[in-house]
């Protein structure tokens, strides 16, 4: 009869548990003399066992909170960075078209000087334009996580948790930092000194 | 033949930063009549309405990649089949470029480039200019 499995058992001998069982029953079977029923059911039920205990396991790591919290938190910082990038490199481009202007006023020697600095500063402000489309990539990485960990959490029938459930493990400094905000998420700095100036009263 | 500085020429890109890049470096260098399109959709419109003698197209962009619409311009009316059409983008991989001079393009520069870049590019199309 197989021994009784531990609870903390680690996922190496978790791993060589299943396959010792299964090799188990397999060479009971396999074997011309008779079998005895009930050494192949204690084999099935530690097996079971061990089933249960690790998509306990998975459950309790809160594979919906990659879906439901992780990576849409990721992906909407993504999206922010390309938002801000993109309003800098216009806000920059604005400032190049002005000086454009000017320097086709000044003219000269020195006219065509600055005209090719911006336009050195217009073909880098490509930056903009890479970047974005390495942060699609990574967000379609996330996506393709998403849905994999979904197929796992329906194929081991794990009982899919609520969001928001999770104790915070974090420190009080730690809880702090949730810095740069998503827009509409932080306050402005006028709401800033508002709120200090009323320590002052 | 000296190059046309009139000529219509079409840009594409998702990007509006890259339009206006583009935009700026093709007015450096000379070329006034300067059309935008945001996807491979819309450059077919515009391509269908105006005769364009130059077009410089980014590749991935939706819904209508540059690559797609390289391709359906190529299989269109005989007008454009010769439309001198220019790749710029981000895949740098080989069988893009392979897939794209397979589809009728007729040159390719990977993003990020220069103005320096541009010109070589355009005038290995169009001629000295």
């Amino acid at each position: 009869m197989s021994e009784p499995i531990k609870a903390e058992e680690t996922k190496d001998s978790k791993k060589q548990r299943i396959v010792g069982i299964i090799s188990s029953v397999i060479e009971k079977v396999g074997k011309n003399e008779q079998v005895s029923m009930t050494a192949i059911l204690t084999e099935l039920r530690d097996l079971l066992i061990v089933i249960e205990e690790t998509r306990a396991e998975i459950g309790q790591a809160r594979p919906s909170d990659i879906k439901g919290k992780h990576i849409p938190g990721a992906t909407d910082e993504l999206d922010a960075i390309v938002e801000a990038t993109s309003e800098a490199t216009g806000t920059i481009m604005d400032a190049c078209d002005v000086i454009m202007e000017k320097a086709n006023e000044v003219g000269g020697e020195n006219g065509d000087v600055i005209v090719a600095e911006v336009m050195k500063i217009f073909e880098a402000c490509s930056f903009q334009d890479i970047t974005g489309q390495r942060v699609s990539k990574v967000i379609k990485t996330f996506h393709d996580i998403e849905g994999k960990i979904d197929k796992l959490v329906s194929v081991l029938g794990i009982k899919i948790t609520g969001v928001g459930e999770e104790e915070d493990e974090r420190s009080e400094d730690e809880k702090l930092l949730n810095g740069p905000q998503l827009t509409g998420q932080g306050v402005s700095q006028e709401d800033i000194d508002k709120l200090l100036a009323e320590f002052d009263d | 033949m000296a190059v046309d500085m009139n000529m219509n020429v079409l840009i594409v890109d998702d990007y509006t930063t890259m339009l206006r890049i583009i935009k700026n470096l093709l007015k450096q260098l000379g070329f006034n009549n300067i059309d935008e399109a945001t996807d491979g959709t819309m450059a077919l419109e515009k391509v269908k309405a105006k005769r364009y003698g130059l077009i410089i197209s980014d590749w991935n962009m939706e819904p209508m990649s540059g690559y797609e619409f390289l391709k359906q311009i190529r299989a269109s009316d005989e007008a454009f089949k010769t439309t001198p059409f220019i790749m710029v983008t981000a895949e740098s991989k080989t069988e893009n470029v392979i897939a794209a001079k397979q589809a009728g393009v007729n040159n390719y520069i990977v993003k990020p480039f220069n103005a320096e870049t541009l010109k070589t590019k355009i005038t290995a199309v169009l001629g000295e200019f």
